[in-house]
């Protein structure tokens, strides 16, 4: 087999792995700060209980999402040593950053918020509560920075072979940057708003119509009603943003082939890279027009303009359909959540719709993530580096065997945190803490 | 090295930050990963949380070292950090799944079913001495200078082994000072089957380093070197004695010095690491690369050293105040 195709496969399934769980934490944690600013503003025990439950679910996320990331740290080393021997002077400090200003903040704080609560004044606590928050973001910023800089690399010069900086605050400001990582942002707040009302939902179903579970739910909700319709105009602008520098991959997204004039937007279809057309072809005229150069006669580059260097059609073309789709069905569903909680409260089939789309956020997120990514090939960094260079030396074999490892890991574990998720959720939301073993029969040790 | 490169201050302070980003890993998550070593050495769960309370506030900042310091390396030497990665492709993948099923067990274990607590034990040990071990193999293949063959590899599991034991040591001591009454006394027993091997281990790679290497070795058996040398055997040597004594008179009367094997494990960490920093200095690949030819260039590492200077000390600032709140000995720990 080929090693260069096994450590790609090696590395999606790692990265797919590890962003489930920064997408959720990075909201989660804005989610839990705002929840302790309500308990302490108003000293309803509801918000604590709300407060209570997500941190847990905070705790296990945030533990997957750093074993998960210190895996991919290695990785660039052991599979993609070219990455950094040609770019390492450009992603080594953004990298570095991460880990100075972000990494040890977090894992500190985090301490203080699981197991603070009671041994540190209440104010120390919520600030470590913000500061673990503000960690998980200053972590998003940083790898969002490189990745956008890898997209659409500006501020450097090749010297030898090797890319130096020229200009940090363009490298850090690179023209794709901000609108990813308002996109990135955006896209855990739904999925945390969706978890939140998914899981409160299944909790609610099963009985439990405490305070806090209701609590969770509407916040759920409305978070998800405020956050969706932000982020399909943060989407759209991104799109453009896509067009002016990448437009290999808005053409594959689209499903253009070949260059049009006012394009047609493709529903769906089977794209076919043999004949480059599309087949069982689905198509609203002139609306690609509209979307992307919004004009009607607007010209949009297809796929045979690109020579050699677009990425594979099929698998951009579906996954972002699945994204766009997914946000369309929650922009139904929370608006319909919040125009049925105004006027009936929860039901049972509003709650029914929520827990089937408890994780819809990681599906979109993950299916934007493809677009984006697989939309950059064949390069690794956009006209600098081919993902092929940067492979490292490694025989097929022993990736192949440590690929099988990592899914078989991947699996098991992604298997235990949903059941794990339904076992917290299973109990009531008012009841003894747990401890972080189980109960404590040791010499009882005296508050300092 | 007579004469540095122009320049080379950049790159020996990169080395130095990378050298105290490892060390420090291995001394605190070395505790954390003992501690899981010696987890199911006591068959009663309630003891076993109490282990797994003392470190849970550290574990996570603890392994962040391990992240700086392989950080260090990608940014600063990124030609070394291929090859060294690459050679050390398996260990390093086998390390990884250690550290992630042992991350994950310190959240399932408390969150899990009860029926399920003991499985999640065991995903806690065996992580914790896959990555123990396979740290140990990877230390042992970069003395060997990446050598192959059957005898190199005895060579590596050796030097795992002996890792092993050494943060079964560590995690003890720690257990010592923070843990109470039956946990103290049983961690004591621990402390004193590890310290032998531990010492055994600490001979064995003193021992094998100047036979493989004839520079190590002229750089250590040369007058006057060997001199100037001399106190840093002498020391690790009286340490040990002085940890086999403590821990054969425990328990002492009063709790006052219970932090005293721990700080000797941690002094005889950092002399064992000062040897081999200076056996392989100035290689970053050990015969291979210096760490003049793999450095990164200036202006990128000028970058990162403004915010290592400007980040670090505020690190130590906050590490300081987490060890303050959680600092005594071990109470149980309860989530939010």
């Amino acid at each position: 087999m080929d090693p260069i195709l096994l450590a790609r496969i090696q590395f999606a399934a790692n990265i797919s792995f590890h962003i489930l769980f920064p997408t959720i934490t990075i909201a989660l944690g804005w989610v839990l700060l705002f929840l302790k600013l309500r308990f302490d503003k108003t000293g309803d025990a509801a918000w604590m209980d709300a407060y209570k439950f997500w941190v847990k679910v905070f705790a296990l996320s945030f533990a997957l999402g750093v074993v998960s990331g210190v895996t991919m740290s290695f990785q660039f080393g052991t599979n993609w040593p070219g990455f950094m021997e040609r770019v390492g002077n450009i992603a080594g400090p953004l990298l570095a950053y991460e880990v100075l200003t972000a990494f040890f903040l977090e894992a500190s704080f985090l301490a203080v918020m699981l197991f603070g609560y009671g041994r540190v004044p209440n104010r120390i606590h919520t600030l470590a509560t913000l500061l673990v928050a503000g960690g998980t973001s200053a972590s998003a910023f940083w790898i969002i920075v490189l990745n956008s800089w890898m997209h659409t690399p500006v501020g450097y010069e090749i010297r030898d072979g090797v890319v130096h900086a020229t200009d940090w605050m363009a490298i850090i400001f690179n023209p794709s940057m901000p609108y990813r990582l308002a996109h990135m942002m955006l896209a855990s707040g739904l999925t945390v708003s969706f978890l939140m009302a998914g899981l409160s939902a299944w909790r609610w179903l099963r009985g439990d119509h405490s305070p806090g579970v209701v609590r969770a739910l509407k916040t759920g909700v409305v978070l998800g009603a405020i956050l969706i319709p932000i982020q399909m105009f943060a989407g759209d602008a991104h799109g453009l943003n896509t067009l002016k520098h990448q437009p290999q991959k808005i053409a594959a997204m689209e499903g253009i082939w070949h260059t049009e004039r006012g394009p047609g937007l493709v529903l769906f279809a089977v794209p076919d890279a043999a004949t480059q057309t599309n087949k069982y072809e689905i198509k609203i005229p002139l609306l690609g027009s509209l979307i992307l150069t919004h004009s009607l006669d607007g010209e949009v580059k297809g796929i045979s303009e690109f020579g050699d260097n677009h990425p594979p059609v099929a698998p951009v073309f579906y996954a972002f359909r699945i994204m766009v789709g997914v946000g369309v069905l929650m922009l139904l569903v929370s608006w319909w959540g919040v125009w049925t909680i105004r006027k009936r409260g929860i039901t049972p089939w509003l709650a029914r719709v929520l827990v089937g789309m408890t994780f819809s956020g990681w599906v979109a997120t993950l299916a934007g993530w493809y677009v984006t990514e697989i939309g950059r090939q064949p390069w690794l960094v956009t006209g600098i580096l081919r993902t092929g260079e940067a492979a490292g030396p490694v025989a097929a074999t022993t990736i192949l065997g440590s690929l099988i490892m990592y899914l078989a890991l991947y699996a098991a574990l992604l298997l235990a945190y949903i059941l794990t998720l339904m076992h917290l959720a299973r109990r009531p939301a008012a009841h003894e803490p747990e401890k972080l073993g189980g109960p404590d029969t040791l010499k009882p040790v005296p508050a300092e | 090295m007579d004469t540095l490169p122009p320049g080379a201050w950049l790159p020996i302070t990169f080395a130095v930050l990378m050298a105290v980003a490892m060390l420090l890993y291995a001394v605190l998550d070395g505790f954390d990963l003992g501690v899981g070593i010696l987890l199911r050495a006591t068959e009663d769960e309630p003891t076993r949380d109490r282990m797994v309370a003392s470190i849970g506030p550290f574990w996570d900042a603890n392994e962040t070292w391990l992240v700086l310091g392989v950080g260090l390396l990608l940014v600063a030497f990124p030609a070394a950090h291929g090859l060294i990665l690459t050679a050390l492709y398996i260990p390093v993948a086998l390390m990884l799944m250690g550290l992630i099923l042992r991350g994950v067990a310190f959240e399932f274990r408390a969150k899990a079913p009860a029926p399920q607590k003991p499985r999640w034990d065991m995903v806690f040990q065996g992580g914790s001495i896959i990555a123990a071990f396979s740290q140990g193999w990877m230390l042992g293949s970069y003395i060997l200078g990446f050598a192959e063959g059957w005898l190199a590899f005895g060579f590596a599991m050796l030097t795992g082994v002996f890792t092993v034991s050494a943060y079964a040591l560590i995690g003890a001591c720690w257990l010592v000072w923070r843990g109470e009454g039956a946990l103290q006394l049983l961690a004591a027993q621990w402390a004193r089957r590890a310290l032998y091997i531990s010492w055994a281990g600490v001979l064995v790679v003193s021992a094998t380093t100047p036979i493989v290497s004839p520079r190590i070795f002229e750089r250590w058996f040369s007058l006057p070197e060997l001199l100037g040398l001399a106190p840093i055997p002498l020391a690790t040597g009286g340490l040990f004695l002085l940890l086999h004594i403590f821990l054969r008179r425990f328990p002492r009367v009063d709790n006052s010095l219970d932090w005293v094997p721990f700080a000797a494990t941690a002094a005889i960490f950092v002399l064992c690491f000062q040897g081999l920093a200076y056996s392989f200095w100035p290689y970053v690949v050990p015969e291979k690369l210096t760490i003049f030819a793999a450095a990164s260039a200036p202006e990128s590492l000028k970058i990162i050293l403004v915010g290592a200077l400007a980040v670090l000390p505020m690190i130590g600032l906050y590490t300081f105040f987490i060890w303050r709140i959680f600092g005594g000995k071990a109470r149980e720990l309860r989530y939010y």
